[in-house]
């Protein structure tokens, strides 16, 4: 392994196989990328994070592709995070939101990365957000982060991404489904894709319909529902404006408290897990938990005494 | 069924091989690809499926980006000798001399040797298991801290 501190003076300078080496070390954690994060979030220049999430089969590949064109006719460089799952039996994984975007493969100012997501749960990976603060160094802005394909509750998106995007389709359920908690309470846009197939107009009315009556608690104004095809290129210049449009807001000291608070809780959760696991009393702990000897939440009390 | 997390292996377990499989040239049989992702899958491989009808900068663009360890060619149209150097050829010059360039397909042992000799790693026939293919890449692929 490169030194790594080169590898980021490297991406930093524009070296695109730097940025692609450095990442991999954020990926496998390798030895020295924890000292080397001061200075690779000091190196951040403040890129756009923006999050895609959906259900899988909804367009979301194909419209990160779309949204990646629109950017580039306004002369943005885009970086992309492409998340897939991990089998949770072999750790391997397919990753192949990549074949939506070959369109950008020789544009030296479009950048892919496809991660697995490693046994991590709620669509994103755990150096997922690291990954990205590297891409931000590289001059990358904005930068899509596609999850794995979401169902109702993979909201952890929304602590990592400053503007998340949920993309539903035609006939993807009825009015129920847009008034349960979850997924489509963090969308800041919403997008039902595939506009070109029947329903779409329907679906669409029936969301902003629900989403208008929500009140109580939520401060929050609905988000916008929009509708695209990702395939004809229909509703998506509309869609980047709303994504550009929303950057401010989500840039007001409350909500960038909200993520930060997300992001802490994490990294803390991540750096207990890290320091109780390399204890000589790691595996005797487990082994008392399989056993019943000793309940999880006590264990992992005595762990962190 | 729900997905239950792997076991963590914090301070064990060499990182996942990471493979790019690709399909070079105009052919429009990707079976053999799908089949062969989705065992390497199995084989705790992670594999990044970039589809049919990719051009040699492509594929090495995409390999660049993923900083894979292993490059997988499969090609059925028999324009290997054109298009599999050429992948060899841009990877080096991109300065990716330690990644694994290996192909399958439809290929004459006639031009095998000539493909090596361009720097293909190795090449698969038909009848090869996934279970060679998994082992081979093991052994040859580069291993990183």
């Amino acid at each position: 392994m490169a030194d790594l501190a080169e590898l980021l003076r490297g991406a930093v300078a524009g070296e695109r196989r730097s940025l692609a080496r450095l990442l991999t070390a954020i990926e496998n954690d390798a030895p020295g990328i924890r000292e080397l994060l001061p200075s690779l979030f000091a190196a951040g220049r403040g890129a756009h994070l923006v999050g895609i999430t959906g259900p899988p089969g909804s367009g979301k590949s194909t419209l990160v592709s779309a949204l990646a064109a629109e950017w580039r006719r306004r002369g943005r460089r885009v970086g992309i995070v492409a998340v897939d799952p991990s089998s949770p039996h072999t750790r391997g994984a397919i990753m192949g939101d990549r074949i939506r975007m070959m369109d950008h493969s020789a544009d030296p100012d479009v950048f892919v990365r496809s991660m697995a997501s490693r046994g991590q749960m709620g669509g994103l990976a755990a150096a997922t957000w690291v990954v990205a603060a590297a891409i931000d160094a590289a001059g990358y802005d904005p930068i899509v982060i596609e999850t794995v394909g979401a169902g109702q509750s993979e909201v952890e998106i929304a602590r990592l991404a400053e503007t998340t995007v949920v993309v539903e389709m035609p006939e993807a359920g009825d009015e129920v489904q847009a008034i349960k908690a979850g997924l489509l309470e963090v969308a800041d846009v919403l997008v039902v894709n595939k506009a070109d197939r029947p329903g779409a107009d329907r679906a669409a009315r029936q969301m902003r319909a629900m989403l208008s009556t929500a009140g109580g608690r939520v401060a929050r104004k609905p988000p916008p529902v929009l509708l695209t095809s990702a395939t004809g290129g229909e509703g998506i210049s509309a869609l980047a404006e709303a994504i550009d449009g929303h950057r401010s807001v989500a840039r007001l000291p409350d909500q960038a408290r909200a993520r930060a608070d997300g992001q802490l809780r994490r990294a803390l959760g991540e750096a207990a897990t890290r320091r109780a696991a390399s204890r000589a009393d790691w595996t005797a702990t487990v082994e008392a938990v399989a056993t019943h000897e000793i309940d999880p939440i006590t264990a992992a009390e005595r762990l962190l005494a | 069924m729900t997905e239950t997390p792997a076991p963590e292996t914090p301070t064990t377990g060499q990182p996942p091989i990471r493979v790019l499989i690709a399909k070079p040239g105009l052919d429009g049989h990707d079976r053999g690809a799908k089949v062969l992702a989705r065992g390497l899958r199995d084989e705790g491989f992670e594999v990044i499926y970039t589809g049919l009808r990719q051009s040699p900068e492509m594929i090495v663009d995409a390999s660049e980006q993923e900083d894979v360890d292993v490059i997988g060619l499969s090609i059925l149209s028999g324009a290997h000798m054109t298009l599999l150097p050429k992948v060899v050829e841009l990877a080096r010059q991109r300065g990716m001399d330690d990644v694994l360039i290996a192909a399958g397909g439809i290929i004459p042992d006639a031009d095998v040797g000539k493909l090596k000799a361009a720097g293909i790693a190795e090449v698969f026939g038909p009848g090869t298991s996934i279970g060679q293919i998994a082992r081979y890449f093991r052994e040859h692929a580069r291993r990183r801290a």
